[in-house]
């Protein structure tokens, strides 16, 4: 990984506004203790768009609350280092993490409707932190809060200030959940599968939304998502995840015309394609290991085409495999093409 | 019809039929007369006494002459109340009207029930939103034996064992009586405990429930303050349940007063009812349940309407469909 970092400075990259480093969160449960995320680390730069895709349970969206703080401590357990501006947010105090939340990294969430306290109104919940971070009067808020309706341009939004969410419809709620995290300016947001409860034409409206506003604030986003064709669509960068570990870390295009890692592979053979020849659609055998029961050796290879007898043995490292990528394969190297 | 309307109909509808079963009840138990009077009373007294009220005449018209006195705040007259004379006494006096009476008593009534609610609503919130904020941790324990001790507890017992404690060993209070906010305190406080144990155990849930929900995460995302996630964003979101059970508990104070009253000599209205049982006075008892039951239904109306105010989703009836 680290080898993967100086390939990057050596490519001239900006500073990284986020470094994380071998994050790893874990669980305590009746059953034992659980490990979600086993050591991650990635860098983030200013403005960029970087895509984690990976299956329910991959630990995608743990690691992302981690570095929120929204894991709760126990069970929970986190550790490694994620530094913002100079700093480890994980170490920090509880205040300063309050403030960095909203104020310079926020989050928006899978199921808009259900992120939304349902007994306030909207506008309350769009400038609440405004008003409570700038110390401004209720007038002032009132306005920020119509303003920011209308940057994610929420049609009549004097008016629907005083709605409550279920006024609203799921793409309108997700348009809100925008909203609120832009009150402050924030230099990261973090998109925890921000479309998968939406219809498709209304996905297409958000993304467009959030590239829009990405262009125009330069905020870096990050786009968790299990859908590849949003990923191939939107970002620069994409992390794929299994079983709590990165198995691939490359830009997009590269990612989607020669993945170095199975996985990846079997990934994108599953996407349903229009000039598909057989018409059938391909799936990866076998399901992900539960968290408590990980494989010996790669935590793929029970699934994997590929294995050698060296898969079930060793480990593979996130290795660098070329300009700007990494994988974490014994064979990332001998990886057909899609 | 509005949401509110109707309830307000279905109330009237049942207190209608509360005051009806109040005088069914005060007709089968017995011949009024002789309740009042004693069984050691003449049958000539007997006979006056029920020609003086009526008694004498077919139930429906008793029935509708109750029904007519009621609209005009007639409950009758007591032949019992600031006389000490012998009851056959009674006869040759005039009554004094009851209603006055029962209301005279409620002030007293509602000062005790206001402060034990006041004082169990709030401290039952803070320690259910403790409890719930750290499940499964010594305050959470601590809370649930505090709650489960205070629902057990039997009211006139506590009241007995306060009065021990504080009156008689410590001497800092008042036994009973009314008079100064000394003179509160126990009462309120031995009424206080079941409806602060019961209410912290809901708030306790509720909170547990709300605080899992995925706006809890969004709200503590974009940097609320720990504070105002749990006491504005969850709290508001759990104030059914617990406005539901509070009203209930009020209920259950109104009725609860009467142990309590009787055991502090507590001049409320719990009081003066116990006391009218005791002296046979049928229409001041009558008056008693009636103005009892009617808070009843007043209060389960005003929980009615606070949900609409707490609930934004329950306005849906009169204001149409989503926007």
């Amino acid at each position: 990984m680290r080898a993967m970092q100086q390939s990057e400075t050596q490519g001239a990259a900006p500073a990284p506004l986020l470094d994380v480093r071998d994050l790893r969160v874990t669980f305590d449960t009746p059953h034992g203790l659980v490990r979600a995320v086993g050591g991650v680390s990635w860098t983030l730069s200013p403005g960029e768009t970087l895509g984690i895709i990976g299956e329910s349970g991959s630990g995608k969206s743990v690691g992302l609350e981690a570095i929120m703080g929204l894991i709760k401590t126990p069970p929970g357990h986190v550790s490694g280092q994620v530094m913002f501006d100079r700093r480890d947010v994980l170490t920090m105090p509880e205040r300063d993490r309050r403030q960095l939340r909203g104020e310079k990294i926020a989050m928006i969430f899978q199921d808009a409707m259900s992120a939304l306290n349902p007994s306030l109104t909207v506008g309350t919940q769009i400038a609440e932190v405004y008003r409570l971070r700038r110390k401004c009067s209720h007038a002032d808020a009132e306005r920020k809060a119509i303003e920011l309706m209308d940057r994610v341009k929420i049609p009549s939004a004097k008016t629907r200030i005083g709605n409550y969410p279920h006024e609203f419809s799921g793409g309108m709620c997700q348009r809100v959940m925008i909203a609120t995290a832009l009150a402050l300016n924030p230099q990261i947001l973090i998109a925890d599968e921000p479309t998968t409860a939406l219809d498709v034409t209304v996905q297409r409206q958000i993304m467009t939304l959030l590239a829009e506003l990405q262009r125009e604030d330069g905020m870096a986003l990050v786009l968790i998502t299990h859908d590849l064709g949003l990923v191939a669509e939107t970002v620069d960068r994409a992390m794929v995840m299994y079983a709590g570990r990165l198995v691939e870390s490359a830009p997009v295009s590269a990612l989607f015309e020669v993945p170095s890692h199975p996985y990846t592979r079997g990934l994108i053979r599953s996407m349903p394609r229009i000039d598909g020849a057989s018409g059938k659609l391909h799936a990866i055998g076998g399901t992900p290991p539960a968290a408590g029961r990980m494989p010996k050796g790669c935590a793929f290879h029970p699934r994997c085409e590929m294995r050698v007898e060296r898969c079930g043995i060793e480990r593979p490292n996130l290795r660098p495999v070329g300009k700007n990528r990494a994988a974490a394969c014994h064979l990332a190297e001998e990886i057909p093409h899609v | 019809m509005p949401y509110l309307l109707r309830r307000f109909i279905q109330s009237f509808i049942l207190l209608f039929f509360l005051i009806s079963f109040v005088f069914v009840v005060g007709r089968i138990i017995g011949d009024p007369a002789l309740i009042m009077l004693g069984t050691s009373a003449s049958e000539t007294a007997l006979d006056q006494l029920r020609e003086n009220l009526g008694l004498n005449q077919p139930i429906w018209q008793q029935y509708l002459v109750f029904l007519s006195d009621l609209t005009q705040g007639d409950f009758g007259v007591s032949f019992r109340y600031g006389f000490s004379m012998m009851p056959s006494d009674a006869l040759r006096s005039e009554g004094t009207p009851v209603l006055p009476i029962v209301l005279s008593r409620l002030p007293a009534t509602f000062m005790l029930a206001g402060t034990s609610l006041v004082f169990a609503f709030s401290l039952a919130v803070v320690l259910g939103c403790l409890a719930a904020m750290h499940p499964r941790s010594w305050i959470d324990n601590l809370v649930n034996v505090i709650s489960l001790a205070s629902v057990s507890l039997v009211q006139f017992w506590l009241g007995l064992i306060l009065i021990i404690i504080f009156s008689v060993h410590m001497g800092i209070l008042p036994t009973g009586g009314f008079g100064t906010w000394q003179h509160l305190i126990l009462p309120a406080l031995t009424l206080a405990a079941r409806p602060l144990g019961r209410i912290s155990q809901v708030v306790r849930s509720a909170m547990l429930d709300e605080l899992s929900k995925p706006y809890i995460s969004a709200a503590r995302a974009k940097g609320v303050p720990e504070w105002r996630v749990v006491f504005v964003h969850a709290l508001k979101n759990a104030s059914i349940p617990i406005v539901t059970i509070t009203g209930d508990e009020l209920s259950q104070l109104l009725t609860g007063a009467m142990l309590v009253e009787t055991v502090f000599a507590w001049p409320g209205v719990g009081l003066l009812l116990i006391d009218s049982l005791g002296r046979r006075d049928l229409p001041m008892v009558q008056a008693g349940i009636c103005v009892v039951a009617a808070l009843v239904i007043f209060v389960n109306l005003a929980v009615d309407f606070a949900y609409t105010v707490l609930n934004p989703r329950i306005q849906m009836d009169n204001r149409g469909g989503r926007a």
